[in-house]
């Protein structure tokens, strides 16, 4: 390539990146560009309420902006002590009712109507089971019997996705009728894609559903929307809507990464501790570090310490317990759904005898499997 | 227009004088100025909590605070503006006028009014007590939010219990204060002063009041069953002891919602005076909007669910509190309705209490709107928990509840002290801080939209000019208050002097009891009941 097509490239490059920083600055003054029937018929219901809030508020301004004006005493106006005993002061108060009333069945006819649709549950194509948890996303696709988890996975607050990327997306697919069922295993949630689907309460104990089908392809944003704790700012959601055969292809891959972690980790193969530390660190910064930190030193007050705690020097048999089983009425989950023995084994290596935790003993894989 | 009732009172009182007139006091006008008092060191400290959250939420990043002790300022604000100032400030008006507007010598019950008072500030230590527990290594800070939604409410540490104990005394509190202002209303007014005859201030007091003592139990409750799922193991609101986690929802909404008109219709009350006397033209449609008044309370007590569509009901509950809450509009508008055409006819002048007056029935009336859309199931599927609805109802508080009682505050502190307030300061903090309220929290409509949700410390760059717009707005706001706190000094400590009836469109307006005694009233209002026509 020649010198200048490499400049004119960089140029374009460069031009192109501050039109899409541009576009980004852009200041969003309403609801996202639906992308799905649903949530279309929702911004429609939303741009009908805030014409008739609008006509409402012009009213009200103009009737008070008038009365001042003719009414002020500087312009000489005086008080008419009649005007409440004339006709239109003893009954002129039933506008109101009947008014407002006319404006509340414009709204609530509709209302109604797209509330039946968001309401109604139809055979579907697809069922994504998505569990909240303190604080990430455990994603089950039911048809294809798989599950990942997936968390923040941008703090650079110099990029772009400062707080909207995560490591595992969503992906769906397009055009199919798509059922998602809500539900959380510690403290409330609420999985909200603006552009995709209303939000339901994710419930410990409930199962919530809606339903979405999304009609254009894209990368859709979103996050939690109910308080669940210290990193509820922290709990971004990407959904990727792909064609059919794209998604046929993704949901294969994935298989085959399950098939292959599952033998990896049932494998009866003793680990080396080097290599357990290394898969446990890994481990550590995706499941734990949120609360327990990356120094693992906690938070004072709010979450324990693990660097020289008792668990993680103390008895192996108690620690494996903890994080197999969780500690009930505390924020620590019961991982052995969600981890593998292996990674269990990695992390519970990695916990004893890092950041100056010197237990030097290692957990193999059987070791987890057998306190199950 | 001189009086009747000065001339009686030095005989035979005997005013205690240094701190037992105030620890001991059964005095309605004591107990008021410290229930207001109260309210303002209040307002100072819920103030600088929100000026705290701003500031962190200037721009994207961690800058000031971390993550549990803004969750845990997000709560406290919300619970010391609620029950530390907006009802404790109404609270302390009834006080002051009430026993005046319908002429009785004092409150029905003024030694339950004296307990009513100080329960307050032991509230209050204890709510700081909550704030401060864990730096004490007592577990994690109330993070939850006002509305201390369980599981994240069993979480946390003894801050929560505090939490709860402080949310009983507040309740007590408010209770007998209900209590004794429900009693002095049925069973102390002069000969004459008949139920349709009361200004509609006492109306208004009368609904905050059944309200109340419907709806504290309620809260006193839920929090009472939290506090034994927390430590006596009991499993009302898990659901892995066969609980249910939306069961408190429905016993704090069931309370919450009412508690949104406990703290608005005092300051309709306020408007209700306040708009006749300074367009010298009664108030329009008195009887219709007592009846609307009564509607309302009625109706606020069967809408709770509209502030947990999210939850999952089934679609006819649904559907049900959809259109409960849609008709709410009715009530709402029938009130800006009849204080529009109060004015309408009447001569207006624009003395600071008629400013704010004004501005009420605009911004109450934006809230109202944006209300109505908040209604409408399927939308607010889309805005709830965004700061859609934190702009919401600021708009419905700040206007609809503290404005009214910064209103009330200029409209009787010329009857209160004996002094008229500097006009001109009254005028310039009127525009100060309706310019501040506004650039706060009209923005948040738009960032709410664009997708962002309540509650959250930190976000992405997507909201960041909004946010700044409105922690400046926020800073603007804040401030004026300073000035606010100013003129009320002044004002206390001297001023131009006030006549019985300060405003004289009161004659025509509203020629109430109240102007016949003098300014400063006398320490017993009234000894011997006037007679009312």
């Amino acid at each position: 390539m020649s010198k200048l097509a490499l400049w004119a490239r960089r140029i374009c490059a460069t031009g192109m990146g501050l039109v899409a920083a541009n576009v980004a600055a852009e200041m969003k003054l309403n609801l996202p560009q639906p992308a799905s029937p649903l949530t279309a018929e929702i911004f429609d219901l939303h741009m009908l309420t805030t014409l008739v809030a609008t006509i409402i508020m012009v009213i009200v301004i103009v009737l008070v902006i008038v009365t001042l004006y003719k009414f002020r005493k500087s312009n000489g106006s005086e008080a008419d002590h009649n005007f409440n005993s004339s006709k239109f002061g003893t009954w002129g108060w039933i506008l109101v009712p009947v008014i407002v009333l006319g404006i509340d069945l414009s709204i609530a006819g509709p209302g109604t109507k797209t509330l039946k649709n968001v309401e109604t549950f139809e055979e579907a194509d697809l069922t994504l089971k998505i569990v909240g948890s303190q604080w990430k996303w455990t994603y089950e696709y039911l048809d294809h019997d798989i599950s990942f988890v997936s968390t923040l996975n941008n703090e650079d607050i110099s990029s772009e996705g400062y707080l909207r990327e995560v490591d595992n997306q969503v992906v769906l697919p397009t055009n199919k009728r798509i059922r998602l069922l809500h539900t959380a295993t510690d403290v409330l949630h609420n999985w909200w894609v603006p552009a995709i689907a209303p939000k339901k309460d994710s419930i410990p104990g409930y199962i919530n559903e809606t339903w979405t089908n999304i009609d254009r392809e894209g990368t859709y944003y979103g996050q939690c929307a109910e308080l669940c704790g210290t990193r509820h700012a922290y709990m971004p959601i990407v959904v990727k809507a792909v064609s059919q055969s794209e998604f046929e292809q993704w949901i294969a891959s994935k298989q085959q990464e399950k098939v292959a972690a599952l033998a990896e980790a049932s494998a009866n193969k003793v680990w080396d501790k080097g290599a357990l530390m290394a898969r446990g660190e890994s481990v550590y910064t995706r499941t734990c570090a949120a609360c327990h930190q990356p120094s693992g030193e906690g938070l004072p007050g709010i979450f324990p310490a693990l660097k020289a705690s008792p668990i993680a020097l103390g008895d192996v048999a108690a620690h494996l317990d903890i994080v197999i089983n969780g500690k009930p009425g505390t924020a620590m989950a019961a991982w052995s759904d969600q981890l593998n023995d292996l990674e269990i084994a990695a992390v519970i290596t990695y916990e004893r005898n890092a950041w100056g935790n010197d237990v030097g003993d290692v957990v193999q894989p059987a070791d987890v499997k057998a306190a199950r | 227009m001189t009086t009747i009732a000065v001339d009686h009172d030095d005989h035979h009182d005997h005013v205690p004088t240094g701190i037992k007139r105030w620890l001991f006091s059964t005095n309605h006008k004591d107990i008021g100025t410290m229930y207001l008092i109260f309210a303002l060191v209040m307002l100072f400290l819920g103030g600088g909590m929100a000026m705290l959250i701003r500031a962190e939420l200037f721009m994207p990043g961690l800058q000031l605070l971390n993550p549990d002790l803004y969750n845990n300022l997000v709560t406290n604000h919300a619970l010391i503006m609620v029950f530390g100032l907006v009802m404790p400030a109404a609270a302390g008006m009834a006080n002051w006028m009430i026993p005046m507007q319908i002429g009785a010598p004092d409150m029905a019950l003024p030694r339950l009014n004296n307990m009513s008072f100080w329960l307050l500030p032991a509230a209050a230590i204890m709510l700081m007590m909550s704030m401060l527990a864990p730096y004490f290594g007592t577990g994690g800070p109330v993070n939850t939010g006002w509305t201390l939604y369980p599981p994240l409410s069993i979480q946390a540490g003894m801050s929560m219990d505090l939490a709860i104990f402080t949310l009983h005394i507040f309740g007590i509190s408010s209770i007998l204060a209900s209590i004794n202002i429900v009693t002095t209303i049925l069973n102390m007014r002069a000969p004459g002063m008949t139920l349709m005859k009361m200004p509609i201030f006492v109306w208004a007091w009368l609904m905050t009041g059944f309200l109340l003592i419907l709806v504290m139990p309620v809260l006193a409750g839920g929090v009472t069953m939290l506090l034994f799922d927390r430590h006596f193991g009991t499993s009302f609101f898990d659901a892995a002891g066969g609980g249910d986690p939306v069961l408190f929802q429905h016993l704090f909404w069931f309370f919450g919602h009412p508690e949104v008109y406990v703290l608005l219709l005092p300051s309709i009350g306020v408007l209700g005076l306040i708009v006749p006397t300074f367009s010298r033209k009664e108030l329009f449609g008195y009887k219709p909007l007592v009846i609307f008044m009564i509607i309302l309370t009625l109706l606020g007590l069967v809408v709770w669910a509209h502030h947990q569509y999210t939850v999952g009901m089934s679609l006819a509950v649904t559907t049900y509190f959809m259109i409960g809450t849609i008709l709410i509009s009715i009530p709402i508008g029938l009130m800006i309705f009849n204080f529009i055409f109060t004015m309408w006819r009447g001569s207006i002048t624009f003395e600071t209490p008629m400013l704010f007056a004004i501005a009420i029935i605009v911004m109450f009336s934006f809230a109202g709107v944006t209300g109505l859309m908040l209604a409408v199931v399927p939308a607010d599927m889309q805005y709830h928990d965004t700061y859609f609805v934190v702009a919401h109802f600021h708009y419905a508080l700040i206007p609809g509840a503290l404005f009214g009682l910064y209103a009330g505050v200029f409209y009787w502190l010329p009857k209160w002290t004996g002094h008229m307030y500097d006009e001109k300061l009254g005028k310039i903090f009127f525009w100060w801080t309706t310019i501040g309220f506004n650039l706060t929290f009209f923005p948040q409509h738009f960032s709410g939209l664009a997708g962002m949700p309540r509650r959250i410390i930190d976000y992405s760059h997507q909201f960041a000019e909004f946010n700044m717009i409105s922690t400046v707005g926020a800073f603007v706001f804040g401030l004026s208050h300073i000035l606010f706190l100013y003129i009320i000094i002044k004002t206390v400590r001297g001023g131009e002097k006030a006549g019985d009836m300060p405003w004289e469109g009161a004659r025509t307006g509203t020629p109430g009891l109240e102007w016949t005694l003098s300014s400063p009233p006398p320490f017993h209002s009234f000894e011997t009941p006037p007679e009312v026509k």
